[in-house]
């Protein structure tokens, strides 16, 4: 790891003046950065330790939804009586993320900030040509082990998954990111990699994640987190799926269905298709499955990775059923 | 057959009271779970710089350039040792004088031969110097393509496998068994590389004083590292002292002495201060062996009742380019299941990897998946119960050679597992069991078994005039209890309480131990320190029977008996005297006596020994998303005298969760454009977690054996994984109707 | 002998250390280099194993991904600092009576986990121990006998 200077900022306000410095980044729990600093992949002049400033880890529910610090732990979000209750699959999601440990450092700001696991990102020592890296170097994953690699969302130049879970639940419920005054949609806030891999995210140098915004709703009341992995648990999305579904009055109608994939794109993905095909109708297994299909509309493999095309359509769609079980 | 065997070595008797069968906590618990226990990495001599290797990015070519200056202009970095600068050898390190000997890279030239490979070591005064020192080398290589996979070169025959096994071995007509067949099967298995992840890195710290070397490293075999070491640099043996006290895991890697370590020492060298070199975790994919990967074809034949005509079982395996270990893979036929035509054939090809090695049950654990889904298919295909067709096909004697048994509690293994498992109610058909939650439930089975191997140790016994004992041999304890479990035969021995013996082990000044590997080393250390403890005793009993102011004056050796720090009179237990007595009248402080532990080669021309066992697996698959469960498994193993059954029992569990592991989880994926391993981390190589882990049962079954050793001990080591890894796939397939033929099964394997 | 360090106030185990880092320094390197408390173990540096598990102010978390300098003003707990008086923990002589590890490499961050465990309340079920003890992986395979240890020691904390 190359060394760096240390700095603890004394205000948002400081952090984000420090952070517009090129070469300084913003250092929260560190779960990504310091593991892609000893990778050689993030190489900080400065790093601004931000997890010392105070107010920015409240978690606060209300009717009108919750809005969680940006320095809130995932683990205390996982537990927080209150998301369990409005958000069930924000929590399931985050506590079946990572590893206990992980979810004790790692901060809801800097998870949102999480970077793939393409182990050619991860390896510049061997795999020089990375376009997320060196942007026009060129993709080694394409041709390579893709097992793990996206399915939607891929470009030419980068074929790379996004692994978070969170934001799979977040994007579901048109949570908001807020970056200081500005407000970004989280599906506006990941962007494709199309020509520009190395651009992740809408953060300008300057800004920092100050707390996300999730808005109160019927469907995120009555959702669920689902995660496919070969490992029972401390792994990363084979395929997941974030579902929330609002019945009319009938109990069998869908007035509202939210659907978001994890483990199978580029970014957190919203599966808009599915839900539009539900709205309105009854809810019905043969229904859901031939919907759930349109979830993976345009996806291309790169051979080992077909199988998340198969896969995820059926967690999409076990998903919708199990939520419209527990009426 | 009859045998007429004059065998020197009688069933241990066991003394009234023996710690022998006992099971105690570890005695090595205390320090392990307060931080105490001191593992290689733990030692920091003053004046001790760090050591980090560069390896290589490609997988064969020549380093063509290195930035040593970039690296020495690093804030911290003392030197970087390359070709140019290493210090000199006595030995060649590629040269190869025995099977054990292997070759490794110490930097003599700037070839490539596998990813990972080092070409550089940086010296530095913190770790983080020595790390960005490293990385600051920027080398360039004249690269050659990767000869990767099982198909990635042209197959030869080797002239041998494991450690001097016959690549090819026959009896009986294999394809005459098939033709006259009623039913035959034959199918294809594939196991991928796997690599050991103790979960301590190698690490050494390595000090010279002149021509004398210490050395804190984590050894499976003190002595041979020893050897090694003295051989590289021209050095006594005795002038080499290494400490191993505690290995955060072995499994075969940290058996002999790897090249890393080895560039320690000439870091260490170089530099003239002492140097500590650890392994960063992607760093032990190449240097320090691992399992290779096999492609296993079965053919089998079964007449009209379901008994075996014909076991055909071809291997094709890998090892690199520039040594030889050959997986044994086929081998595991020989010895289980009855059949009158068995044929065993290896073939391989030769990659661009690090050479494999042994790997916690070398070829058995391959073997066994491919053989035990073999006979699952074969029982299958006779419509017969997997378990009735085991015991149909029940080997009274070893198969391969007709040797009888020297013990095999084989049918009570399956009879005690089987009942606890609850099998009888296992419908014969797959896809016969969904549960309340949809998941498709199955049960599998598999045989275990692993050879009882004997090496050669010493050991050394001291009793002393204030009553207390010493036992001193260099055992290795890599998490098997060996600090426990042998300081129970010493006090067997020695007829004392445990907490009167003193023991040392791992340590290289001590009595050569041998290597703890092969399940071997309970008996082999075990039987030396038995020995030794007889030894002293009788020197101790000579001192007390000739002696007529002794209450066993005249009683001869063999008529007393030691028990609780006091020579009794067989015949008349009221006439006793205290070690420290006879001590004592005699004027002496202390006394010793030595004792081997070796194979008795009569006995073992004679009989064929092996432990056995039987698993039972319960699995739940999702139907729609293939994730596959294990939610039961239940062991049963019979492997002669248990010392410690709470040891043992762990041993069992470790075991069974390899297998778990080897059939669902393991497996080192290489980009084939580069020759690197993609997963070379603990996050995507995966093995089982916690949540990975049912409740698992290990049974203990009772087995006497008179002829594997004075004391009646197998090995308990590895056999847990045979067995188990089959058993879960031959669940898989009761659950799902689809038969597992390349591991570890994946979601994708059972999509539909 | 290096370019830019800065002093770092550690309270480690209720003792007040003050080192001169340099920022990158991680906190498992500063425990195990340079306070010589070794019994925190390096299994991956990359936040994968568990084996660096240590408590900072109470909660555990993993020694590999946090900087020495970000401990400063907290207070980290080590397994050097969980037995008092030489009374052991009770998950310590739970996974002593257990036989909860074999080589023991990883039970340091095991133990240390699994203290947190209990006390943020994952502790109520052998399938809820499974799952927030799978951060801390043993090759050895002791899990069984730590989810026993686990369950154990947390009756007694309890009760």
């Amino acid at each position: 790891m190359r060394d760096f200077s240390y700095l603890r900022a004394g205000s948002v306000e400081a952090a984000r003046q420090a952070a517009a410095l090129p070469g300084t980044m913003i250092l929260a729990g560190g779960t990504t950065l310091i593991d892609l600093a000893k990778c050689g992949v993030a190489e900080p002049d400065s790093l601004v330790d931000i997890t010392h400033l105070k107010g920015l880890d409240k978690i606060e529910v209300s009717a009108r939804g919750a809005t969680i610090g940006a320095l809130a732990k995932m683990g205390h979000v996982a537990d927080h009586a209150d998301i369990k209750r409005h958000f069930p699959a924000v929590s399931e999601a985050l506590w079946q993320a990572a590893s206990a440990q992980i979810r004790n450092m790692a901060t809801i700001g800097g998870n949102l900030m999480q970077r793939t696991r393409c182990p050619y990102f991860r390896d510049p020592a061997n795999f020089p040509a990375c376009n997320k890296r060196e942007p026009g170097s060129g993709c080694s994953a394409i041709g390579g082990v893709t097992r793990g690699h996206a399915v939607l969302g891929t470009s030419d130049a980068c074929i790379a998954m996004y692994p978070g879970d969170l934001a799979t639940a977040l994007i579901a419920f048109d949570a908001i990111v807020h970056l200081g005054e500005r407000q970004v949609s989280v599906d506006d806030f990941f962007l494709l990699p199309g020509a520009t891999p190395d651009k992740e995210h809408a953060i300008e140098p300057g800004e920092m994640i100050t707390a996300i915004e999730i808005p109160d709703s019927a469907a995120a009341r009555r959702s669920t987190y689902l995660k496919i992995r070969d490992r029972q648990s401390y792994e990363f999305a084979a395929a997941s799926a974030a579902v929330g579904i609002e019945f009319e009055a009938d109990g069998r109608t869908i007035r509202d269905l939210r659907v978001a994939l994890g483990g199978v794109a580029t970014k957190p993905w919203r599966a808009r298709a599915v839900e539009e095909a539900l709205k309105g109708k009854v809810l019905e297994p043969d229904a859901v499955r031939a919907a759930s299909l349109l979830a993976v509309e345009g996806a291309v493999d790169n051979g080992a990775n077909h199988y998340k095309i198969e896969l995820a359509p059926r967690v999409v769609a076990r998903a919708i059923l199990k939520m419209g079980e527990t009426a | 057959m009859t045998l007429e065997l004059s065998l020197n070595q009688q069933p241990a008797h066991l003394r009234q009271g023996s710690s022998i069968g006992q099971p105690l906590t570890r005695r090595d618990g205390f320090l392990k779970v307060t931080g105490a226990a001191r593992y290689a990495a733990d030692n920091h001599p003053p004046g001790m710089l760090y050591a980090v290797l560069a390896v290589s990015s490609i997988a064969r070519g020549r380093v063509a350039l290195l930035d040593v200056e970039a690296a020495k202009a690093h804030a911290g970095v003392v030197e970087v040792m390359t070709p140019e600068n290493r210090p000199p050898l006595a030995t060649d390190p590629d040269a190869k004088n025995n099977p054990f000997m292997f070759r490794l890279d110490l930097l003599q030239n700037d070839h490539i031969r596998y990813p990972n490979q080092t070409i550089a070591v940086v010296i530095a005064e913190t770790l983080e110097a020595a790390t960005e020192g490293a990385a600051l080398l920027s080398p360039r290589y004249e690269a050659q393509p990767a000869r990767v996979g099982l198909d990635g070169a042209e197959s030869f025959v080797p002239g041998g496998v494991g450690i001097g096994s016959p690549a090819v071995h026959h009896k009986g007509d294999v394809e005459a068994g098939l033709k006259s067949a009623a039913t035959r099967i034959e199918a294809t298995y594939e196991t991928p590389a796997q690599y050991h992840n103790a979960m301590e890195p190698h690490a050494i710290v390595a000090a010279w004083d002149g021509d004398s070397l210490s050395i804190d490293t984590p050894s499976q075999g003190l002595a041979m590292a020893q050897g090694r070491i003295a051989g590289l640099f021209g050095i006594a043996p005795e002038n080499i002292h290494i400490r191993s006290p505690f290995l955060g895991g072995g499994f075969g890697s940290k058996g002999m002495i790897s090249g890393p370590q080895v560039l320690g020492i000439l870091a260490a060298r170089l530099v003239g201060r002492p140097v500590k070199l650890v392994l960063r975790r992607e760093q032990m994919y190449g240097p320090v062996g691992h399992r290779a990967p096999t492609r296993q074809t079965l053919r089998m034949g079964m007449d009209s009742e379901g008994r075996l005509t014909a076991i055909g079982h071809h291997a094709r395996t890998a090892s690199s380019t520039f040594d030889d270990f050959f997986e044994p893979a086929a081998d595991a036929s020989h010895t289980l299941y009855a059949s009158p035509a068995i044929a065993t054939s290896h073939e391989a090809v030769r990659l661009d990897t690090g050479t494999p090695l042994f790997m916690r049950a070398p070829g058995e654990a391959t073997g066994s998946i491919a053989l035990e889904s073999a006979i699952d298919e074969a029982a299958a295909a006779c419509g017969m119960d997997p378990l009735e067709f085991r015991q149909r096909n029940y080997a009274e004697v070893e198969p391969m050679t007709g040797k009888p048994f020297s013990s095999k509690a084989l049918r009570e293994c399956y009879t005690q597992a089987s009942e606890r498992f609850g099998w009888q109610r296992r419908p014969l058909q797959p896809r016969q069991m969904p549960d309340k939650d949809g998941f498709l439930t199955g049960w599998g089975i598999g045989t275990a078994t692993f050879p009882a191997i004997m090496f050669q140790a010493e050991a050394r016994a001291v009793l002393r005039a204030d009553g207390s004992g010493l036992m001193e041999t260099g055992a290795q304890d890599m998490g098997q209890g060996a600090w426990t479990a042998f300081a129970q035969i010493a006090a067997d021995g020695l007829g004392l309480d445990i907490d009167q013996v003193d023991f040392r082990a791992g340590s290289s000044d001590l009595p050569n131990a041998g290597i703890a590997g092969g399940s071997g080393h309970t008996a082999t250390a075990g039987m030396a320190i038995h020995n030794a403890g007889a030894a002293v005793i009788t020197r101790l009993a000579d001192l007390a029977t000739r002696h007529e102011a002794s209450p066993l004056f005249g009683a001869g050796n063999e008529g007393v008996l030691a028990r609780g720090g006091r020579l009794y009179r067989r015949d008349d237990e009221s006439r006793s005297e205290s070690y420290g007595e006879i001590l004592a009248r005699a004027g002496l402080a202390e006394i010793d006596g030595r004792g081997t532990g070796t194979p008795d080669s009569a006995s073992r021309e004679a009989y064929a020994m092996h432990a056995h066992g039987a698993v039972f697996a319960e699995v739940k698959v999702d139907p729609d998303f293939g994730q596959i469960r294990v939610t039961r498994l239940v062991g049963a193993f019979a492997a002669g005298r248990v010392i410690n059954p709470r040891l043992v029992r762990s041993q069992y569990y470790g075991g069974m969760i390899w297998g778990v592991s080897f059939a669902l989880h393991e497996e080192a994926v290489t980009d084939r454009r580069s020759g690197r391993i993609q997963n070379a981390n603990l996050a995507e190589y995966h093995i089982p977690v916690n949540a990975d882990v049912p409740s698992v049962a290990a049974l203990l079954v009772h087995e006497d054996d008179p002829y594997v050793n004075a004391l009646g001990i197998k090995g308990v080591g590895e056999i847990g994984i045979t067995g188990t890894a089959g058993a879960v796939a031959n669940a898989v397939w009761h659950a799902t109707g689809v038969r597992p033929r390349r591991f570890p099964i994946r979601i994708e394997d059972l999509l539909g | 002998m290096t370019k830019t360090t800065i002093p770092v106030h550690l309270d480690i185990n209720g003792d007040r250390h003050t080192l001169q880092l340099e920022p990158r320094v991680t906190l498992l390197d500063a425990l195990r280099d340079r306070l010589g408390l070794t019994g925190t173990k390096k299994g991956c540096d990359h936040g994968q194993c568990g084996a660096c598990t240590v408590h900072v102010d109470g909660e555990r978390v993993l020694a590999c991904l946090t900087l020495a300098a970000q401990a400063e003003g907290r207070t980290v707990t080590t397994i050097e600092g969980l037995a008092r008086e030489g009374e052991l923990h009770p998950v310590q002589a739970a996974f002593l009576e257990q036989d909860a590890f074999q080589c023991g490499y990883c039970t340091p961050g095991q133990i240390m986990s699994a203290v947190a465990c209990i006390r943020e309340g994952h502790a109520g079920s052998d399938e809820e121990i499974r799952e927030y003890m799978a951060g801390n992986l043993c090759r050895c395979g002791a899990y069984p006998h730590i989810v026993a240890a686990v369950r154990q020691a947390a009756l007694e904390v309890q009760s």
